[in-house]
């Protein structure tokens, strides 16, 4: 396989699975002819047709409202939502109904669908394109949380959400998107839902990171490790709820520092769980205090001011010192 | 009889002049030549900042902009039969609207360039800023309409935007049902401009007109050709009348067609056809008025002459001083989160000065 980018690689996710189960679909706004705004489901209209590459009607809650009722009817739709500043409206219907349906039914009813979206900030959008609002649903218990931060993780996590039994917000870096291509297998891959990656072993500090901060934390990483002599355990987050806290907790046993990068804002942030979660196990495995790198409380500025805001190198770069020599 | 007909409805199409610019003197709004070259000027300065924004877009010196070229006649003139008091509240497509309003040809500029200091009218107090999430709006200027009559400003209406596409969002329907049981003077004027984003009129919804919606909420409605500005602001003045007479909101659909591309971020070319767009442009609002104009007298080659050079120069020295901005400041996302700083705020502005300060990036 060629390498690809992160909209080529969820591309190919949607195509392998629509060709392998004919109840999946895809549905959200301009996602047929035009193929969504990003591309991100191009040529699926012409090869699975309109009823299974759906251009909705302009209505978020709509759209998430309609997947809640195809997936009862046992259908998987993966519906986009253009960008994440807009899916607020689906909220009622996520946390409402997708997110307490096996509940409230007993098992009789399930949700099975994905919600795709773009989020974050650093391609100089306009206002509601900018924002790192995970907490938002992973503050819902009954949805699951995922954010793929390359190419191969995204197809391979995407296929997953796409066959989960239950509703998934998939929520895609669209800083991204196009900034970097990777080999993607062949082979179908898929990686499980809830699981952390240790993307780089190390016993001086754990880092972990997700989405598009994920690659600025690594570029820090290995310019501190080709200056000094320094062992960094580098983790990808993949899921922020079910948060796997078995693999952060057993790495901070390891390596008794933490940094954690988030391009959300502060309080409340994944961050907060994380170091909350090393705190109920591993407290006195610590060596210093867990620090966090983050965006600030603010209304997301408007791009001018955005870069500010955002976590920097210089930054992440301090709080790795800070917490190496602490 | 268990069976028999409850309700007949009628709708009715508005056009004053037509595609040539030819008066149906019947129906001719009573505005003085000073009038008419006012709103003139008005269509003529928004077509021409729009495009220039756009050239300053391609050469990268403004983020993604929407292009409202083709839309003057429903913004212009709907605006002009606005009240400096009356609210209005916009979506995003309404450049000309907004710069009547006094909004300075500079703030679209800085606002495009990712700045908040060119989001909001320093002129106006009754003009909300742009509003990106489709629909959200419409309610607000149902509340702004109820806050006037509650104060006693019986007199103050409402006027807000939108698309055909943010009529598919709840938030519309919720808003004209609102306004409706509570009669207020609201005008709900919504710029079909045939496609939101790559979706077609026709697949937005399956009702012959938009304005047909109106009756299921038991208010007025009225379609009319949003490319023929008399008809624009006839429609608007009378449903701004009958709103402060007491009588209610009305759903005016205002036929026009988007001529660019949604936002620069967009290529029609790949869900519409350019003979579509070519059709289109024969339809010309400001071309159309001017034609009106200069048969009836109220206009002449010399006067648009002077006019161009005028806004030419206008535009030309917003720009310069635009380029020449410099000053914003880093932490004013701080300044308007609450009115008084909480303590958590203050702890973190300083936190962010701190780390801004560090960062060689931002120095």
């Amino acid at each position: 396989m060629p390498k690809m980018n992160m909209i080529q690689a969820i591309n190919l996710a949607l195509h392998e699975e629509m060709e392998k189960d004919e109840t999946v679909l895809v549905m959200g706004q301009d996602v047929g002819v035009n193929g969504g705004v990003f591309r991100a489901t191009e040529g699926l209209s012409v090869k699975f047709g309109k009823e299974r590459a759906i251009d909705t009607p302009l209505a978020e809650s709509g759209i998430i409202g309609s997947a809640i009722g195809m997936a009862i009817a046992g259908l998987k739709p993966v519906a986009e939502i253009q960008f994440s500043g807009f899916s607020y409206l689906t909220l009622g219907q996520l946390e409402g109904n997708a997110a307490r349906m096996r509940t409230r039914s007993r098992g009789q009813f399930t949700c099975p669908l994905v919600m795709r979206m773009p989020y974050g900030g650093g391609v100089r959008a306009l206002e509601h394109h900018s924002e790192s609002k995970e907490t938002y649903w992973a503050h819902t218990a009954g949805l699951k949380v995922v954010i793929p931060s390359s190419p191969r993780n995204a197809r391979a996590l995407l296929t997953a959400a796409i066959r989960d039994p239950d509703p998934v917000i998939f929520m895609e870096p669209k800083h991204s998107y196009r900034a970097f291509k990777e080999e993607v297998p062949e082979k179908k891959e898929t990686m499980e839902i809830g699981k952390a990656e240790i993307v780089r072993e190390g016993s001086d500090l754990t880092l972990v990171s997700w989405g598009a901060m994920f690659h600025l934390t690594k570029k820090v990483v290995d310019q501190i490790q080709s200056e000094r002599k320094v062992s960094i355990e580098l983790i990808d987050l993949l899921t922020i709820s079910p948060m796997d806290s078995a693999t952060i907790n057993a790495s901070v046993r390891k390596t008794g520092r933490c940094v954690i990068v988030q391009e959300a804002q502060k309080t409340l942030g994944p961050a907060s769980e994380i170091i909350a979660r090393i705190n109920d196990e591993v407290l006195m495995y610590l060596e210093a205090p867990v620090k966090r790198v983050s965006g600030y409380d603010v209304v997301m500025p408007y791009f001018g001011r955005e870069k500010m805001y955002l976590p920097t190198m210089e930054r992440i770069r301090r709080a790795i010192e800070e917490t190496l020599e602490f | 009889m268990p069976l028999k007909t409850i309700g007949k409805f009628s709708l009715s199409y508005l056009q004053v002049l037509d595609d040539k610019g030819k008066l149906d003197e019947n129906l001719e709004p009573k505005l003085s030549n000073t009038e008419l070259n006012k709103l003139y000027r008005a269509m003529y300065l928004a077509r021409q900042l729009d495009s220039r924004m756009l050239k300053l877009q391609r050469q990268g010196r403004l983020g993604t902009i929407p292009v409202c070229t083709g839309q003057e006649a429903c913004v212009c003139g709907a605006t002009f039969a606005l009240r400096d008091s009356d609210w209005f509240v916009g979506s995003y497509r309404e450049l000309g609207g907004r710069l009547m309003r006094g909004e300075p040809l500079i703030n679209p500029m800085i606002y495009y360039n990712g700045y908040e200091e060119g989001s909001f009218n320093p002129v106006n107090d009754r003009t909300l800023p742009i509003n990106i999430i489709l629909g959200s709006q419409l309610p607000h200027a149902v509340g702004a309409a109820y806050g006037s009559r509650l104060k006693g400003e019986k007199e103050n209406a409402s006027l807000v935007f939108f698309g055909d596409g943010s009529t598919s969002e709840g938030d519309f329907h919720e808003a004209i049902n609102f306004a409706a049981v509570w009669k207020l003077p609201v005008v709900f004027f919504c710029q079909n401009n045939q496609w939101a984003i790559s979706t077609p009129r026709a697949n937005q919804t399956h009702s012959e007109s938009i304005a047909q919606k109106a009756i299921s909420y038991g208010i007025d409605g009225i379609q009319i050709d949003g490319n023929d500005v008399l008809a624009v602001y006839k429609a608007t003045k009378d449903a701004l009348d009958r709103g402060r007479a007491g009588e209610g909101p009305t759903l005016i659909e205002a036929v026009t067609y988007r001529m660019g591309v949604h936002t620069t971020a967009d290529d029609p070319t790949r869900y519409r056809k350019n003979a579509e767009v070519e059709e289109w442009s024969k339809k010309d609002p400001i071309k159309r008025f001017e034609n009106y104009l200069i048969e009836k007298k109220a206009w002449s080659a010399r006067k648009q002459k002077t006019m161009e050079d005028e806004i030419k120069a206008e535009i030309e020295q917003t720009v310069k001083d635009f380029e020449n901005m410099t000053d914003f400041k880093p932490d004013s996302p701080f300044d308007y989160l609450f009115e008084t700083e909480t303590d958590d705020i203050k702890a973190l502005r300083a936190e962010f000065l701190n780390e801004i300060g560090k960062d060689a990036d931002n120095a």
